[in-house]
């Protein structure tokens, strides 16, 4: 039997509605419409049971958070119900009313997110002609308020260049942090692997740029980094463990160990409006799918590192390997690593490849 | 950590007794440290008032014990937090 902990972190993914349209969005390409989202009442009931539960943060995202009207409302039941309060936005849609009106009902944290370090680069890539400019606005109000700042720059082929100019525009915001993320190719990001897989001289580049910057700038700003992991020889802990701290929360209620989790075929998910939040987590057969390491096979089965990667990330041997109980194959000691390895570099070449923008489902009459 | 500097939680860092892990913790952006007693004892004397050398010398007294001894092992663990920036350092 696995010892199950309880949960530190909730990600709400409040509503998959957002202004942009990035093509590696993490939400799921079948996109939640406004009317199936919960109603105010419902989340703050949710952020109440997950204070309960032993959640400590609490991640506010999207879609664009900045989407939801009843975004004030909801950081206040957040912190009513104990959460340290993070807000995960473009920040279109934020504006200096609403920035203070968040300060006023606690919000804790801001975490911004940039898709380029030009107006050229981030409206191409944020599909939003107008967006940087706006986002230069919003972080100086950010500034202006003095919440405490994390730039989040999501990377890969077209912008990693821009890497050096992202730290330098994090210390000009006065952000406390910088999160470097490169694309993970999950949700739509796997759509567009042929526009965004970085080449491997770019990878190995910002691991470069990036333990540079962290020598630097030691003690002014910290750098969370997240490399290409199709280059790396070992796994990335996806969540920490399946179902071992996080939890994630998506529009209509579903309850979810991670953002991708509804690719894996064979799992269901339990919806806070039908069963407890502490139960879904504890006895929901989506947490205990992957739990611990009776799941596994081999190598991971007789691995040394079991316990330290657990197999890596399981929507992606399911993205991959069309089986979610395999070996990441980002692992050098999958039979399909050096497979992997390959369609990195061959999908890295193909720059004449066009964005495939994250779009909303037309309106059917069902 | 001189004894004149002036330590103080940043906006965004704060003190929190787990409730239901029955701990003290401290909470920051997109983090959260587990307290043991000598670290929480530490931040509950950091007001952004009071220097080190004052916080040690407080600690010394309640706790009975030597003052280099704590002002040794608070400055570890006071630096690890700025390098972090989970905690903000005048002179």
């Amino acid at each position: 039997m696995t010892q199950i902990n309880p949960p530190i972190a909730m990600l709400a993914e409040l509503t998959h509605r957002c202004p942009l349209s990035c093509p590696y969005c993490s939400n799921p390409l079948e996109l939640t419409r406004q009317e199936r989202e919960l109603d105010t009442a419902t989340w703050v009931d949710v952020f109440r049971q997950a204070g309960d539960l032993g959640v400590l943060q609490l991640h506010l995202s999207g879609g664009e958070p900045a989407s939801r009207r009843d975004l004030t409302e909801l950081v206040a039941g957040a912190r009513e119900a104990g959460l340290y309060t993070n807000l995960i936005t473009s920040g279109i849609g934020l504006t200096e009313r609403r920035l203070r009106e968040l300060d006023a009902a606690g919000l804790d944290h801001v975490q911004l997110s940039l898709q380029g370090t030009d107006p050229a680069m981030a409206d191409e890539i944020g599909g939003y002609r107008g967006g940087f400019a706006r986002k230069m606005q919003v972080a100086e109000w950010i500034g202006e308020i003095g919440f405490p700042l994390t730039l989040n720059a999501v990377l890969h082929r077209r912008n990693l260049h821009q890497l050096p100019r992202a730290i330098e525009m994090a210390e000009e915001m006065g952000a406390r942090r910088i999160e470097v993320a490169t694309v993970q190719f999950h949700g739509w990001a796997l759509e567009n692997r042929d526009a965004l897989m970085p080449t491997r001289e770019q990878a190995r580049e910002a691991t470069r740029l990036v333990a540079e910057a962290r020598a630097r700038l030691k003690g002014r700003l910290v750098i969370d980094y997240v490399p290409a992991d199709y280059h790396e020889d070992l796994p990335k802990r996806c969540m920490g463990g399946w179902g071992s701290s996080g939890l994630n929360v998506i529009p209509d209620g579903q309850v979810l160990p991670c953002h991708a989790a509804q690719s894996i075929p064979h799992l269901s998910f339990d919806n806070v409006s039908e069963r407890p939040l502490r139960e879904i987590w504890y006895e929901g057969a989506a947490f205990n799918a992957y739990r611990g390491t009776d799941w596994m096979q081999e190598p991971c089965k007789s691995c040394e590192r079991r316990e330290i990667d657990f197999g890596g990330c399981r929507c992606q041997a399911m993205a991959i390997l069309g089986d979610p109980d395999a070996t990441d194959p980002v692992c050098v000691k999958s039979p399909h690593h050096g497979v992997l390895q390959a369609s990195a570099d061959a999908h890295a070449t193909r720059d004449d490849a066009a964005l495939v923008y994250r779009s909303m489902p037309q309106k059917t009459n069902a | 950590m001189k004894p004149a500097d002036i330590p103080a939680l940043p906006r965004g860092v704060r003190l929190h007794f787990d409730r239901v892990r029955e701990t003290w913790v401290l909470l920051a952006p997109e983090r959260a440290l587990t307290l043991d007693a000598v670290g929480h004892a530490i931040l509950s004397e950091v007001d952004g008032q009071r220097s080190f050398g004052e916080i040690t010398q407080m600690l010394a007294e309640k706790y009975e014990a030597p003052p280099e001894q704590i002002a040794q092992d608070s400055a570890g663990f006071l630096s690890a937090l700025r390098d972090r920036r989970f905690l903000d350092v005048t002179a």
